[in-house]
């Protein structure tokens, strides 16, 4: 994004101006870190992505082919981990950082240094991650769960995931710090908290959930190392602790973990679908208060992860309950997405294709999952590849699907250049093909009865498990669509109008030039 | 804003990357060192002597910045939120471990001794508290509440109100009082630490107490362990703050490192308070 950088030198203050390698390892401007988040999400991407591939290249027909069991483990946990902590959480701080201080006119994050540190923890982390790899033993096979007493017995590449995760939520907790800070204390004037875009309403909340649930994951893993080295006992029985615990504590991370990687999908989304439908969001209010429903529910259901391992009735009907109440202010968001759209005038370039794409697929997702909370369904499908298609919808096309619309939607502002529509349209559309090919057949398997996390499977589940992996790889070589777009229009392409798209009418668009000058803001606009 | 100084943005810096090479280094050594491997030690020092350097360096850039008067009201608002959220952050790490102990006394130990799983598996094992588990043959003294600990209580509560004293003399300019306030403050931390590692000595030698004794032994040490720690940073950040009082840091009316510092100490104090009661003496 080096369109970016050298306009506006007259605002610098701060005299000298690293370049090369320099200005990426020592900035304190926010775009500049947002652009490191976003590639570096694209790299675990594309990593984690490939692990996936090699999950499906295993599972294209019955039988050991490629790999050991244990690094089919290996692969599985990987891909996960660093789908969640490395690519899409990555990316949505990226938007964050991008995003938050355009939208409230906001000349920089709260704390720009300190912003600079949580980008670059991530690297180490996930240096530790995939070095561990290569040492003895491997990398961690206990599924990205971490379940105990699996976890407990595994070697070094355990620690070393331990560690990452760690590091990760350090910088997890002083990203979060920085966006609420700046959120709260560094909005342009007249901009109160009920006329903030409603991307920065869904990341304060999320922000707010990665505070309160990252060190709970710390302790939780905490617990784990103390078990594995120190002779600890909280997650055996024979010392009066339970393995049953680390799950309690791993999910009361784990289901706020489930809406931190959503809210600011939610929050793209609700950016992109006025601006297309060019009518002002419906709703708006009760949409904030949906967000903070969500994040408050997001807290006492977490046992619907654990169905399976023998709780009380009352608690099996309580989080049931609790869990099917979410479907409430999720609905209501659905709801509002659609009549925003309700006579408009829509248009569908690319954001929008991947916005709508995104309600659709994503809400398809919603419905397995109210499916999964009904306790007997669970207690069938815990564990089956059933599970595995529901949080792909989810985190596949929601999550990604959002970030891509975000990514296509503010190009145009980041590097000055338009996108190729083309590109766009093909990337979309090869997305949502080849992601349904993969996915959606994975319900009937899971239906069926085939278990997740394994790498053999009988005989009668061949058929959907060549089309997922045929999927599979089609959605991977559909993600270079996506990279060579990018490519595309930071190197160059139409000139993008200060507000290329009409409904749009957040600052960034409408007081900013395209491509955003390095430093923005540093008079805060007047908001009526 | 309001006001017409902009928000202080800091120049770009070496320091967030030298942190994050130290925690690179810090990573692989501890994780080394936990797997023999001979190197660990090495790569662990290494990356704690960077990341000592880091801090000293950073937070030293933070103290002249702010003598250098780069930090208006504003400033001042977001070092009070972030602070406020970062001490959340840390009751939340505090309560995973509460959790974990509330979870060991309240569910799985009893489960452990009754019904089925009592009945079939560990028929010998009668559940109660404290209690190290059915599969642990050693045997152990629990700690009690109303020695060494209930001194720690006192120590720790008057602390806090030292450091509101030396809050007080620096509200109002007494910077002898400001100065005394925080020495006590910090004499009483350190007698804090040592009265902790007595605790920690005679409960390994005299009380066969240790981290392996199973659902006690664990979250005994896991609590208080973490909370020395705490407190040890905490006395250490007290230090830094004398030191800078001596200096001639802070104004009556600028002073929010100070004030930082004593929400982080009360917040110990609390933490502390909850140990004493949920870990001692129920």
């Amino acid at each position: 994004m080096e369109a970016v950088h050298g306009h506006d030198h007259a605002h610098d203050h701060d005299h000298h101006h690293p370049t090369g390698v320099t200005r990426w390892l020592t900035t304190t401007n926010h775009k500049d870190i947002g652009t490191m988040y976003l590639w570096f999400s694209f790299a675990m991407f594309i990593s984690g992505g490939l692990l996936a591939l090699g999950i499906r290249a295993e599972l294209f027909q019955p039988g050991l082919q490629l790999w050991r069991p244990e690094f089919f483990n290996q692969l599985t946990t990987m891909h996960g981990l660093m789908m969640v902590f490395g690519a899409i959480m990555p990316a949505f701080v990226g938007f964050a950082n991008w995003q938050i201080p355009l939208m409230i006119g906001a000349s920089d994050m709260a704390f720009a240094r300190m912003n600079n540190f949580s980008f670059w923890l991530l690297p180490p982390a996930a240096l530790l991650l995939m070095a561990s790899f290569l040492v003895p033993g491997g990398a961690t096979g206990a599924g990205w769960t971490l379940y105990a007493p699996l976890s407990v017995q595994q070697g070094m590449g355990m620690d070393l995931a331990i560690f990452a995760i760690h590091i990760m939520g350090a910088s997890s907790i002083m990203g979060s710090i920085n966006i609420i800070t700046t959120i709260l204390n560094m909005r342009a004037p007249g901009m109160t908290l009920m006329k903030m875009p409603l991307f920065v309403w869904t990341w304060l909340i999320t922000a707010y959930l990665l505070i309160a649930v990252m060190p709970v994951l710390a302790g939780a893993v905490t617990m784990l190392l103390t078990d594995r080295h120190f002779g600890t006992n909280f997650f055996n029985a024979a010392g009066g602790g339970d393995p049953v615990l680390y799950q309690h504590v791993f999910w009361f991370f784990g289901h706020p973990e489930v809406y931190i990687m959503i809210l600011p999908a939610f929050g793209i989304v609700s950016q992109i679908i006025p601006a297309f439908a060019r009518k002002p969001l419906f709703g708006y209010s009760s949409m904030v208060y949906a967000t903070a429903s969500i994040a408050i529910l997001s807290f006492i259901v977490w046992a619907h992860h654990m169905f399976v391992t023998g709780m009380p009735a009352a608690g099996q009907l309580f989080f049931m309950y609790a869990t099917m109440l979410i479907a409430v202010p999720t609905g209501v968001k659905v709801f509002n997405w659609v009549a925003t759209m309700w006579k408009g005038s829509m248009t569908f370039e690319t954001p929008m294709l991947f916005s709508v794409g995104f309600l659709f697929v994503f809400t398809m997702g919603g419905f397995t999952g109210l499916i999964l909370a009904v306790t007997p369904v669970d207690i069938q499908l815990q564990d089956t590849y059933y599970v595995v298609a529901h949080f792909h919808y989810v985190l596949v096309a929601g999550s990604l699907f959002a970030l891509f619309a975000g990514t296509y939607f503010w190009l145009p502002k980041w590097t000055g250049n338009m996108y190729s529509e083309t590109l766009g349209k093909l990337h979309f559309w090869c997305s949502m093909i080849f992601f349904n090919i993969t996915f959606f057949v994975m319900h009937f398997l899971g239906l069926a009865g085939m278990p997740r996390r394994i790498p053999d499977y009988s005989q009668q589940f061949a058929d959907f498990n060549m089309i997922a992996s045929i999927g599979a790889f089609g959605f991977g070589l559909s993600q270079l669509i996506f990279l060579a777009a990018v490519v595309k229009c930071i190197r160059g392409g139409e000139k993008a109008p200060a507000n290329p798209w009409e409904g749009a009418d957040t600052l960034e668009w409408t007081h900013l030039p395209s491509p955003a000058p390095y430093h923005s803001f540093e008079t805060p606009p007047v908001v009526k | 804003m309001q006001h017409a100084q902009p928000y202080y943005v800091p120049s770009p810096s070496y320091w967030p990357i030298i942190g994050s090479i130290a925690l690179l280094f810090m990573g692989f050594g501890a994780a080394f060192v936990m797997n023999d491997v001979e190197a660990g030690p090495w790569v662990l020092v290494i990356g704690l002597a960077i990341l000592f350097w880091m801090m000293f360096g950073w937070f030293g850039t933070v103290a002249r910045e702010s003598e250098a008067g780069r930090y208006g009201p504003q400033e001042d608002i977001s070092f009070r939120w972030s602070m406020s959220w970062f001490i959340f952050s840390e009751v939340m790490f505090f309560a995973a471990f509460f959790g974990a102990l509330f979870y060991m006394r309240v569910l799985s130990v009893p489960d452990l001794g009754s019904g089925a799983t009592g009945e079939y598996l560990w028929s010998n094992f009668k559940a109660g508290w404290p209690v190290a588990g059915p599969g642990i043959e050693d045997t152990f003294r629990p700690m009690g509440a109303w020695g060494l600990p209930a001194l720690n209580t006192a120590l720790l509560l008057t602390s806090g109100v030292t450091v509101t004293w030396a809050h007080w003399a620096l509200k109002v300019g007494n910077r002898f009082q400001l100065n005394l306030g925080l020495f006590l403050t910090i004499a009483l931390g350190v007698l804090f630490l040592f009265c902790q590692a007595y605790e920690y000595a005679e409960a390994f030698h005299e009380y066969n107490l240790t981290l392996k004794m199973g659902a006690y032994g664990a979250s005994f040490f896991m609590l208080t362990g973490f909370h020395g720690f705490h407190v040890t940073i905490g006395t250490i950040m007290l230090i830094v703050i004398l030191f800078r009082c001596l200096a001639g840091h802070f104004k009556p009316e600028h002073h929010f490192a100070f004030e930082a510092v004593s929400w982080y100490w009360h917040f110990v104090d609390v933490v502390w308070l909850m140990l004493f009661v949920l870990v001692y003496w129920l």
